[in-house]
């Protein structure tokens, strides 16, 4: 890795962390508790497409790790990590597929996202009546990854031009 | 900016949310009788939701105040990180649920005639 491509990963780490902190200024709701837009996920979404995938994996587990040690606690790490790195293992499978473009891939990475906290949050609580909220994840993991990935889409010509 | 699979995505996902959306709808929508407290997976209290109270819930991990007024129940404190248990809406329908992800505690409105008859249960 080049000193040029470590510090644009430290950056996009950088940026994802603000989109982290920015979101919670942004009232999201559908009524369910804990839906958030995701902002973060813009960052991930577009280092899959200009980055190497270990190193979208690495900006991932960075920005975890480094928001839930300054903000968070250990056993919020585990639930990001749950929900981030499911989301990021399916984008990445997805962008590899031939026929999907960047709003398919981040709406798949919102719905696993979630799906992959709901799992954690069943085990957690040993109550599978937590499963019920099953359907309104998906629907806003579809709603918040298809926003982000037609933020993405625009945003994506600019980065190339750049040569990340 | 959508391609044909993303499409054939997003169908399929909307699919999955309204067949689960029917599952969940036919499986919960009595007026539930009790609300039934668990931390950590085990049973802290059944309480009436008949009877208006305020239940203090001290966890190991932290308290949750959960209310029952007018046949609802609802988070009306706790002292968790996150706050997300005093955002869920009242229950009151059989199999809905509040949960305070951090303190592991689940509030859960049961159909169950047997806690009609009863204030409180205590295991």
């Amino acid at each position: 890795m080049t000193a040029r491509r470590a510090a644009h990963c430290a950056m996009l780490t950088a940026l994802a962390m603000i989109f982290g902190y920015v979101e919670a200024l942004i009232p999201f709701g559908f009524g369910i508790p804990g839906i958030k837009l995701g902002l973060a996920n813009l960052v991930i979404v577009l280092a899959l497409y200009l980055l190497p995938v270990y190193q979208a994996a690495a900006i991932q587990v960075m920005r975890i790790a480094l928001t839930s040690f300054l903000f968070g606690s250990l056993s919020m790490m585990l639930y990001s990590l749950a929900g981030g790195m499911l989301s990021l293992l399916v984008m990445g499978l997805m962008r590899k597929t031939k026929g999907f473009s960047i709003v398919g891939v981040s709406i798949a990475g919102g719905v696993s996202h979630n799906l992959g906290q709901l799992t954690v949050a069943v085990l957690v609580v040993q109550n599978l009546k937590v499963a019920f909220y099953f359907p309104a994840l998906i629907t806003a993991g579809l709603v918040t990854g298809g926003l982000i990935g037609m933020v993405a889409y625009r945003v994506k010509p600019v980065l190339d031009q750049m040569e990340l | 900016m959508f391609r044909k699979k993303d499409l054939i995505l997003i169908a399929v996902l909307l699919a999955a949310a309204a067949v689960s959306a029917l599952l969940a709808a036919s499986a919960h929508r009595g007026a539930g009788a009790s609300v039934r407290i668990t931390v950590d997976g085990k049973l802290y209290g059944v309480y009436c939701l008949t009877q208006e109270c305020e239940i203090v819930v001290d966890g190991a991990r932290g308290h949750n105040t959960l209310v029952i007024a007018e046949g609802c129940a609802y988070m009306a404190e706790a002292d968790c990180p996150d706050g997300y248990c005093m955002d869920y809406r009242p229950i009151a329908r059989d199999g809905e649920t509040i949960v305070c992800l951090p303190h592991r505690l689940v509030a859960e409105v049961t159909g169950d005639a047997k806690a009609r008859k009863l204030d409180v249960v205590v295991p």
